[in-house]
């Protein structure tokens, strides 16, 4: 659309071509290249260095017959879905209630922000060190006096997603949250005022009203923590390393402990490919809604 | 001894005449735990006194961590001086690539056939008749340390084996100790059931499976009483949480915990808290039942580099690891043994001694990193990890171990 | 929509009146929840502060919540300068400058990049050129675990494997997606009829970016700039993988004090190396919290 001029278009616009040449080489030689290699070398017996000697589909046999992996994806799946429902529910709340004209807004934002600016290594640790039952809550609240009180997500097959999912909110919603403020700034006065004269009650203009209009803000926000979700592997390695047991093993873990540590790379190049493949079916969908349906600009 | 000395010397200064150019090398590996560290600093010491630097590439966090940053930069074409690996199949397809430097002149010219023992060991380091690195010390993980205050103060006599230990552990668990620590790694866990193996199982058994890979012995009776030995020792360490080997080991030190299974690098640990063997703590090789070990260990690779004075450097700090001064220097403070059975080791411990004797009376099997791949023994570590920390049945396990162990064949 | 970002100065502000202080019961509730959720938010800092305040013996006993009964900044300086990892015992020190080394180019070469990017997406689209976005947008989603092959062969190829170049170029690579978003949302709300007017005037790419989209833009910078010096001041596995001993940045130095336990784990001096090297991103956050904000609110949030 714009900056289309008429005639030698080549020429004309060579600056903005040349300026296009680093995204379009990431694109096409990293992204592109670096995910058609991995699904090439997929078909493959290659152990610790890359080989073309084809063994057909025998790697994805082993892998959806594997335990660990199954594990793995169920694993994600669960985090994944209460993790995106939570950052988002949460985020979204807090930001109504930042929105409320408050005093020490910016105190209250800060703190909410901060976790964000620490890795996940650290999060995981730090978490992994209060939710210690010898030394941690449990410990403490056992002193003031309930003795029996059990609290110990991190050791328990059952809770210990949960115990993630506690360190993981606690990094990422505060950025969350800081994008739905934003969005509700964006939100025009008039609408309030509307809303305000027909009667209709806060929380009704909230869902029914403002929620639709930051649907854009809902999407952004949807693509950065998908994204993070799918990757997660930090969090993990420093929170649980995995356990106990395979309790808390997620795909990104099963990739590097078969590429690295099993020096079998044929089996993660396997496991990678599957994970792209479930990026692709989540992207999809997307990007036809962002370019398909409507346009920008 | 002294002979010993001046030969090697000779050698040293005949083989490498240039021995005055000081050469920076930068050194690669995954010892960071206390006794660990000052082993390191021995060959250090011995490299810069050679007139050589030693530059420290320490990474913490074990050699899940440290290999593929090892790899990756070998592979990457950036290569350090040397490089720790531990024996067996981890480097070969990096030596077969044409990664890695032939050591095959510094080997003959210091006669590593004749003194390194067993030599398994050197087998392991020769492909194709070449050698490409040098064996630094030999570890057998079929260990068990226990703490004997614990049973001092218990009044009740310190187990000599494993059955012993765990007819004692309800007298124990009633003194609100924990019988066993285990750190909650695969790798532990897989170590854990191995030495149960030998232990339990006997040396017939595990050779059976491990070397001549009989599948039916592996899916017998026999190993199932393995396994099922094995679902009693993770109910005595269910109650142990933490993950390094060396937290474990601790437990172990400070009371907390009456015994452990550990390889005998354990012992670094107990030495630097200053424990004394036989005293404060009590080592029992093949669980006291088998005095049989297992002889994997650590080795140094030399990655290829395009430095002529470097890989000079490089034959120069080979021939100086498997030299008889570093070699008893080293694996006095690590606690490991040494791969040479012609030096004097009389400053070992009780501990050491019980090994050294071991290895001298030839009751040694090859390890598990040695008879099967990386892919085999990850995939184990993952099934062991599941069986020690969860509620699988012993049958279930060992079903799985079957099914494992056949994709390593 | 489109021209909300031109006053987003004033639009992060809270509209109307300031509150009143009254008490009534929707107002208890709603501090009381921001209240406990702040207390959610701070515990761990409060724990790694105080913590790394006690001394050993004093960690055994009392509980992890606790301040300190005596105040020691010892772990503090053994972490910065003292603590060993192998052969090496000064702490954290060596890492801070290589970190500083390695981000700040990184940083300014990403953001770059990913600015003309978002600018040739918006402005200047060339066939193609929404699929190219869409891919960039799929990199997001790619666990950097996967790329590490790829990315050590590429390396390895171009000669920069270990090289602080090769480590900037993956911060570039690995940092156009979600930047290359952000810059594209901020360009496409700016008005369009002023960069059609500029090209009326025969202004060229190059000098519309610099002279119109760049000065237009500081709320946006301003959010890369905060969200890439977080990201590659806290980065470990490229740091670790791609580089070499002489310039390992602090996070893996953190790494190897953090897991070089060496007996007893030393929990002060843990938490004050994780403090030591969080301070960085912590600072700018602290700082600049407002501005990240509003650049957030300035574009970064339109679709």
């Amino acid at each position: 659309m714009a900056g289309k001029p008429r005639g030698l278009r080549l020429f004309r616009n060579l600056n903005a071509k040349v300026a296009a040449v680093p995204m379009v080489l990431t694109t096409m030689v990293v992204f592109v290249g670096g995910t058609l290699w991995t699904v090439l070398y997929s078909f493959t017996n290659s152990k610790l260095l890359p080989r073309l000697e084809f063994v057909g589909i025998d790697q994805y046999k082993r892998l959806w017959s594997n335990d660990l992996w199954n594990a793995a994806i169920w694993n994600l799946a669960f985090y994944g879905v209460m993790s995106l429902i939570f950052t988002i529910v949460m985020g979204f709340v807090l930001a109504v209630l930042l929105d409320q004209k408050i005093r020490f807004e910016d105190a209250f934002r800060t703190i909410m922000l901060y976790p964000f600016a620490l890795s996940f290594i650290v999060t995981g640790l730090v978490w992994q060190w209060i939710l210690n039952p010898e030394m941690g809550i449990q410990e403490v609240v056992r002193r003031i006096g309930f003795e029996t009180f059990t609290f110990d997500p991190l050791h328990n097959p059952n809770t210990v997603l949960y115990g993630l999912l506690i360190a993981g909110l606690w990094q990422g919603t505060g950025f969350t949250m800081c994008l739905m403020l934003a969005g509700l700034r964006g939100i025009d006065e008039d609408i309030w005022k509307a809303a305000r004269v027909d009667g209709i009650p806060k929380w009704k203009t909230y869902i029914y009203v403002v929620i639709p209009m930051m649907r854009p803000v809902f999407m952004t926000t949807l693509v950065i923590v998908a994204a993070g979700i799918i990757k997660l592997y930090d969090l993990v390695v420093a929170q649980t390393s995995g356990g106990p047991g395979n309790a808390s093993q997620v795909p990104a873990m099963y990739v590097y402990r078969y590429m690295f540590t099993a020096q079998n790379l044929g089996q993660g190049f396997a496991a990678s490919t599957m994970m792209l493949l479930s990026v692709l079916i989540v992207l999809v969908p997307w990007a036809y809604l962002e370019f398909g349906g409507k346009k920008h600009g | 001894m002294k002979n010993w000395k001046l030969a090697a010397g000779l050698l040293l200064s005949v083989a490498l005449p240039s021995g005055a150019n000081a050469t920076d090398l930068e050194v690669t590996h995954w010892w960071t735990s206390g006794g660990e560290a000052a082993a390191v600093a021995e060959l250090a010491k011995a490299f810069d006194a050679s007139g050589d630097h030693w530059v420290d590439g320490a990474i913490a966090g074990g050699g899940d961590t440290a290999r593929p940053v090892m790899i990756a930069r070998i592979t990457g074409g950036d290569p350090m001086g040397a490089t720790q690996f531990n024996h067996g199949q981890q480097a070969l397809e990096l030596v077969q690539a044409g990664l890695m430097l032939d050591l095959t002149d510094v080997a003959e010219a210091q006669k590593w056939r004749d003194v390194i023992n067993p030599i398994s060991l050197l087998d392991g380091c020769t492909i194709d008749g070449k050698v490409y690195c040098a064996p630094m010390n030999i570890h057998s993980p079929e260990w068990l340390w226990i703490n004997n205050k614990i049973y001092e103060d218990l009044g009740i006599p310190i187990p000599t084996n494993w059955t012993e230990f765990v007819a004692s552990a309800p007298q124990v668990e009633a003194a609100g100790k924990i019988p066993l620590a285990l750190g909650r790694q695969a790798w532990q866990s897989n170590l854990a059931f191995n030495a149960i193996a030998v232990g339990i199982g006997g040396l017939d058994l595990w050779k059976k499976v491990n070397v001549d890979k009989d599948m039916e012995a592996a899916a017998g009776p026999e190993m199932l009483k393995v396994f099922q030995a094995s679902a009693d020792a993770r109910k005595l360490a269910s109650k142990s949480t933490v993950q390094d080997w060396n937290q474990a080991t601790n437990m172990v030190i400070t009371g907390e915990a009456a015994g452990q299974i550990m390889g005998d690098w354990a012992q670094g640990e107990f030495a630097v808290a200053g424990k004394v063997a036989g005293k404060d703590y009590t080592c029992l090789p093949g669980l006291g039942l088998n005095a049989y070990l297992s002889t994997g260990g650590d080795a140094f690779y030399f990655p290829k580099l395009a430095d002529p004075e470097k890989e000079a450097a490089q034959k120069r700090l080979a021939a100086l690891l498997v030299s008889p001064d570093v070699q008893v220097a080293f694996n006095l403070k690590k606690g490991s043994l040494p791969i040479r059975g012609d030096i004097d080791m009389s400053a070992a411990n009780d501990c050491m001694k019980k090994g050294l004797e071991i290895l001298k009376s030839g009751n040694v099997v090859p390890a598990g990193d040695q008879v099967w791949s990386p892919d085999v023994q990850t995939q184990l570590g993952d099934m062991q990890s599941e069986f020690w920390s969860g509620d699988m049945t012993p049958e279930d396990a060992q079903a799985r171990y079957v099914e494992i162990l056949k994709t390593g064949l | 929509m489109a021209d909300v970002a031109i006053h987003s100065a004033t639009v992060v502000r809270p509209r109307g009146a300031k509150p009143k202080t009254r008490f009534s019961g929707g107002n208890i509730m709603l501090y009381g929840t921001l209240f406990v959720v702040s207390v959610y938010y701070l515990l761990p800092l409060w724990v790694m502060v105080m913590t790394s305040l006690k001394g050993m013996p004093e960690i055994r006993m009392g509980n992890i919540f606790a301040p300190p009964v005596e105040i020691t900044f010892q772990p503090w300086v053994k972490a910065w300068s003292e603590a060993c990892t192998g052969l090496n015992c000064d702490g954290l020190s060596r890492g801070f400058w290589n970190s500083v080394m390695i981000t700040v180019p990184s940083v300014i070469i990403s953001i770059i990049v990913a600015s003309v990017n978002g600018y040739a997406l918006v402005n200047w689209r060339f066939k193609g050129s929404e699929v190219f976005f869409t891919i960039l947008i799929f990199g997001s989603f790619i666990p950097y675990q996967i790329m590490l092959y790829p990315i050590v062969i590429l390396l390895r190829e171009m000669h920069i494997y270990g090289t602080l170049y090769g480590l900037i170029l993956v911060h570039t690579i690995f940092g156009m997606p979600i930047l290359t978003l952000l810059f594209r949302n901020y360009f496409s709300s700016l008005p369009e009829e002023l960069f059609k007017a500029a090209r009326v005037d025969g202004a060229g790419f190059w000098r519309i970016y610099f002279q119109i989209m760049v000065p237009m833009s500081l709320p946006i910078f301003v959010v890369a700039l905060i969200l890439q010096i977080t990201g590659i001041w806290n980065d470990f596995l490229f740091g670790v993988v791609f580089t070499k001993p002489e310039i390992y940045p602090m996070t893996v130095q953190l790494n190897n004090i953090v897991n070089s336990v060496q007996g007893v784990k030393e929990y002060n001096v843990n938490m004050a190396a994780t403090l030591l090297t969080g301070l960085v991103p912590l600072i700018i956050y602290f700082v600049s919290g407002k501005l990240f904000v509003r650049g957030i609110a300035a574009g970064a949030v339109k679709g």
